[in-house]
């Protein structure tokens, strides 16, 4: 049985480390997933709510606590309802029957005859004297989760698949809410003067000019290469880590070029090569036609820079992050501090959307770094703006090159998708570095190359092999043995990429065989939930109707099924080009199975979409120097207001199908509709991301 | 120094160098954590607070600028129809952006109770948001005109 139980439950098999009735009728359910934006507590608390029939206002979700929440590892990976869903599924419903059960032997009636009506117990709907909270015990709580209750049945949902607003928004918008916001007694604020690159050291630093600017008062804590400016007043602080830089000399530090920023430097680097599919030899017989395209290194770009406090007090530590995995990030604190697990507490704090692995967690191991050298103080390190661009770990940049042997007919018998990248995936957990560690006395190694497994869904590998219906497939992956900058998880991986240079080559296949793009999609799938969704977002979006293009306006379509078993999107966006692209309107269709919140899922589709369309138009990590030299918004540009386009979404009903992580399935897709709407609006196939004004009037000049 | 300001309505007096960023005083002088620290270049928009009426970011300006004028922050909002509008829209992930975004969309309401989506998309663009929520935050703000408007009325 436990093969099949979620990793979640697994890991966590007591059923009080998830949920407590507590003396004031109130429920509180512990989750391992938090809350980054994507608003999982609510939807994870109207499964709770559902399962066990309690009203949702009796609900105290807390998430991401080491002392006082289950472990769920890292959020991220759309996994939060595909697991952590199901697993709090699993455990209300055997919570319910287990105390029903007990309570049918005390009533000498059968379990059937027993309802719940906001948490009493009914007998043949007459009020019973029992509740959760008085006939529950210990005996329940102590006990091992089996997993073999059977939850309800989808149809009689009543609080699953509703729109319920979400809790922690009304803070937010109040005034509170954020990890930034948390004002504790003797808090004294921190800000960092980073080590440029690993390996250099400081080799003298002019503290009385940094005091002069920073006209305050202050201390300096300094480990090893690790110097921090650490004051009650947060202004005096800042003005020291501003000037800092400018005072400070570093030896050994790293030196990059512009040609570190672009993909194609992978291709000459040395790499672990690795190979996914169907190990046959390559077709020979047919036409063979080639396609490389690319991503270039992505910043998360979170709106907050990041933030971390840390106390140490009477030999524990207590921490706040912002991170993605309150445990992982325990493990790496007692690590790197030389601690026990268990002298240290991580609390989860919300902060802004992250999109992957950024700043959190450094910020975090800063503040504790501090906190051993000043105890019983609070310690609260703010990253700085340009900090965040510099330090955050960035999504890697990626290059696919796809290679298809076509039949006498135009259709392929033969595909090889092989991507250059470096890790998508650097969390100390696998094998990557803290920042801050490594300018610590005794550095940890350097980080070694790691990509998530295929049974994770791959990184590099990530949506590389096309779910078409073609007779042989395979990945060739060359995973690079160093990356010019740290980099780690970013929305997708390589999906975004990967589906990327898939869906446009497909365009172009469509196209050298003179067949419309939806009909050849449609001929070369038999999946009928893809099926449904193209031809879904082809009806809506009028594509019949788009003509043939040419004239600065276009329109393109992509899809895909995120990770190859996620949830499935298709996309369809109209486009107008000038000297630029601006996407003007944009179709979803999306089927995540059983939607447990559909406004939130809404959002996340819709923001995915946003997120995308400003990826493929505008976003590369410049670097040079030291690092990476894209320090600002007006560097590192973003999609803005007026550049948003007028979306129309839908999402299939289907209550009856499990449900599948969609945080990320509107990200492929919607880049690759835009990749292929630039080539209907003037002819002209760009296959390296970004789409900028600089790379469409080259691509016109050259076409 | 001692500077003498209104913020949210009340006079308060707060010892500062002049050059200490508005945004810095207000966090963390008088303890309104509305308004939010994204840049400090007046880039992004999370700091956006309202100036004498008029919306201005706080990150980067002295606070010896604002002396004797008034300030307004998101803390003002709680019984503003943009609060609930924004609510009701859900107009928001991280929200992280929200509070400065409110500020600007309070100020283009105090001038203009029926601004077209083109106006409330042309103030924004002082904005940015990272989440991808920007279609619901538009939805928010012509909520909340909405029901100024039906309250005008009324």
């Amino acid at each position: 049985m436990s093969e099949t139980l979620p990793l979640s439950i697994q890991n966590n098999r007591r059923m009080e480390k998830w949920l407590r009735f507590q003396a004031d009728r109130t429920v509180k359910l512990a989750v391992g997933k938090v809350e980054i934006g994507q608003a999982v507590l609510i939807a994870l608390t109207q499964i709770a709510a559902e399962e066990l029939d309690i009203a949702l206002d009796r609900f105290v979700t807390i998430s991401g606590d080491t002392a006082d929440a289950p472990d769920e590892g890292s959020t991220s990976s759309s996994q939060s309802i595909e697991m952590s869903g199901r697993s709090v599924r699993l455990i209300t419903a055997e919570f319910r029957a287990r105390v029903i059960d007990r309570l049918a032997r005390r009533l000498n009636c059968s379990p059937s005859d027993i309802s719940v009506e906001d948490g009493a117990f009914l007998l043949d709907d007459e009020p019973t004297g029992h509740d959760y909270w008085n006939f529950s015990g210990d005996e329940d709580f102590a006990a091992d989760i089996s997993g073999t209750a059977q939850p309800k049945d989808p149809s009689t949902y009543k609080i699953v698949g509703k729109p319920i607003p979400r809790q922690d928004l009304k803070a937010k918008i109040s005034g509170a809410g954020f990890i930034h916001d948390i004002v504790r007694p003797d808090m004294l604020h921190a800000r960092v003067l980073r080590q440029p690159s690993r390996e250099a050291t400081l080799a003298s630093y002019d503290e009385a000019a940094i005091r002069r600017a920073a006209r305050g008062e202050f201390q300096v804590v300094r480990v090893g290469n690790f110097v921090a400016f650490v004051g009650a007043d947060e202004t005096t602080v800042q003005r020291a880590a501003v000037a800092a830089p400018n005072h400070a000399v570093w030896k050994n530090v790293r030196q990059l070029t512009p040609a570190h920023q672009e993909a194609a430097w992978y291709a000459t680097q040395p790499s672990d090569d690795r190979f996914v599919g169907d190990p046959v030899p390559e077709t020979d017989a047919g036409e063979v036609v080639t396609a490389t395209y690319s991503r270039p290194f992505v910043a998360h770009a979170a709106m907050a820079p990041s933030c971390g406090l840390a106390e140490w007090r009477d030999g524990h530590l207590q921490v706040w992050s912002h991170t993605q995995g309150v445990y992982p990030l325990r493990n790496s604190l007692a690590e790197i501090l030389g601690l026990t697990r268990e002298q240290i507490v991580v609390r989860h704090a919300h902060g802004a959307g992250c999109y992957g692995h950024n700043g959190a967690d450094d910020a975090a191991v800063d503040a504790a770094v501090i906190a051993m050298q000043i105890p019983d103080r609070c310690i609260r390190v703010q990253w700085r703006r340009e900090e965040e661009f510099a330090f955050e770990p960035v999504g890697t940049a990626h290059m696919t090159r796809l290679k298809a042997v076509l039949d006498a007919s135009g259709n392929p018998i033969d595909w090889t998708c092989e991507v250059w990248a470096g890790s998508h995936v650097q969390r100390p957990i696998y094998g990557g570095n803290m920042l801050t560690h490594e300018a610590l006395p005794n550095p940890p190694p350097a980080p070694k190359p790691n990509d998530p497994p295929e049974a994770a869904g791959g990184g590099g590998t990530r949506n590389g092999t096309p779910l078409y219906d073609f007779p042989k497939k395979r990945i060739v992956h060359h995973l690079s043995l160093t990356t010019p900058v740290r980099t780690s998880s970013l929305r997708g991986l390589g999906a975004l990429p990967n589906v990327y240079a898939l869906e446009c080559f497909v365009d172009e296949l469509a196209e050298k065989a003179g067949v419309d793009p939806v009909a050849w999609r449609l001929a070369h799938l038999s999946d009928p939930r893809a099926r449904y969704l193209i031809e879904n977002v082809a009806k809506r979006c009028n594509w019949a109707d788009r003509g043939p293009g040419g004239n600065g306006k276009g329109m393109g379509i992509a899809w895909s099924r995120y990770k190859n078993r996620a949830a499935y999107a298709a996309v369809a966006v109209e486009i107008e080009v000038d000297q630029e692209i601006r996407v003007r309107k944009a179709w979803i269709a999306a089927d995540a199975g059983l939607v447990i919140n559909p406004d939130g899922a809404a959002n996340q589709l819709e923001g995915g979409l946003i997120h995308a369309v400003s990826m493929t138009l505008k976003e590369q990590v410049k670097i040079d120097g030291a690092g990476i030299a894209s320090l600002d918004w007006s560097t590192y540009p973003i999609l803005k207001f007026s550049e948003i386009p007028e979306i129309f979404t839908e999402i299939v009903h289907a209550p009856n199908q499990p449900t599948l992580g969609m945080g990320e399935c509107t990200f492929g897709p919607t880049a690759a509709a835009i990749g292929n709407a630039m080539k209907h609006a003037l002819g002209v196939r760009i296959r390296d991301m970004p789409l900028t004004r600089e790379r469409i009037a080259a691509a016109l000049l050259g076409g | 120094m001692s500077i003498e300001l209104t913020v949210n309505g009340q006079t308060v007096s707060v010892q500062a160098a002049g050059d200490t960023p508005l945004l810095d005083v207000l966090r963390n002088h008088l303890e309104l954590k509305g308004s939010r620290y994204g840049c400090g270049l007046e880039q992004c928009g999370s700091c956006m607070v309202v100036i004498d009426g008029k919306a201005e970011y706080s990150c980067a300006k002295d606070v010896s600028t604002v002396a004797g004028r008034r300030v307004e922050t998101v803390e003002s909002l709680l019984d503003h129809p943009l609060h609930q509008a924004f609510l009701d829209e859900q107009a928001g992930q991280c929200a992280y952006c929200v509070s400065g975004i409110m500020m600007t969309a309070k100020a283009l309401l105090d001038a203009n109770k029926s601004p077209t989506r083109d106006q409330i998309v042309a103030a924004l663009d002082s904005h940015l948001c990272r989440c991808g929520a920007h279609p619901r935050i538009i939805r928010a703000i012509e909520r909340a005109a909405n029901v100024l408007r039906e309250g005008a009325r009324s």
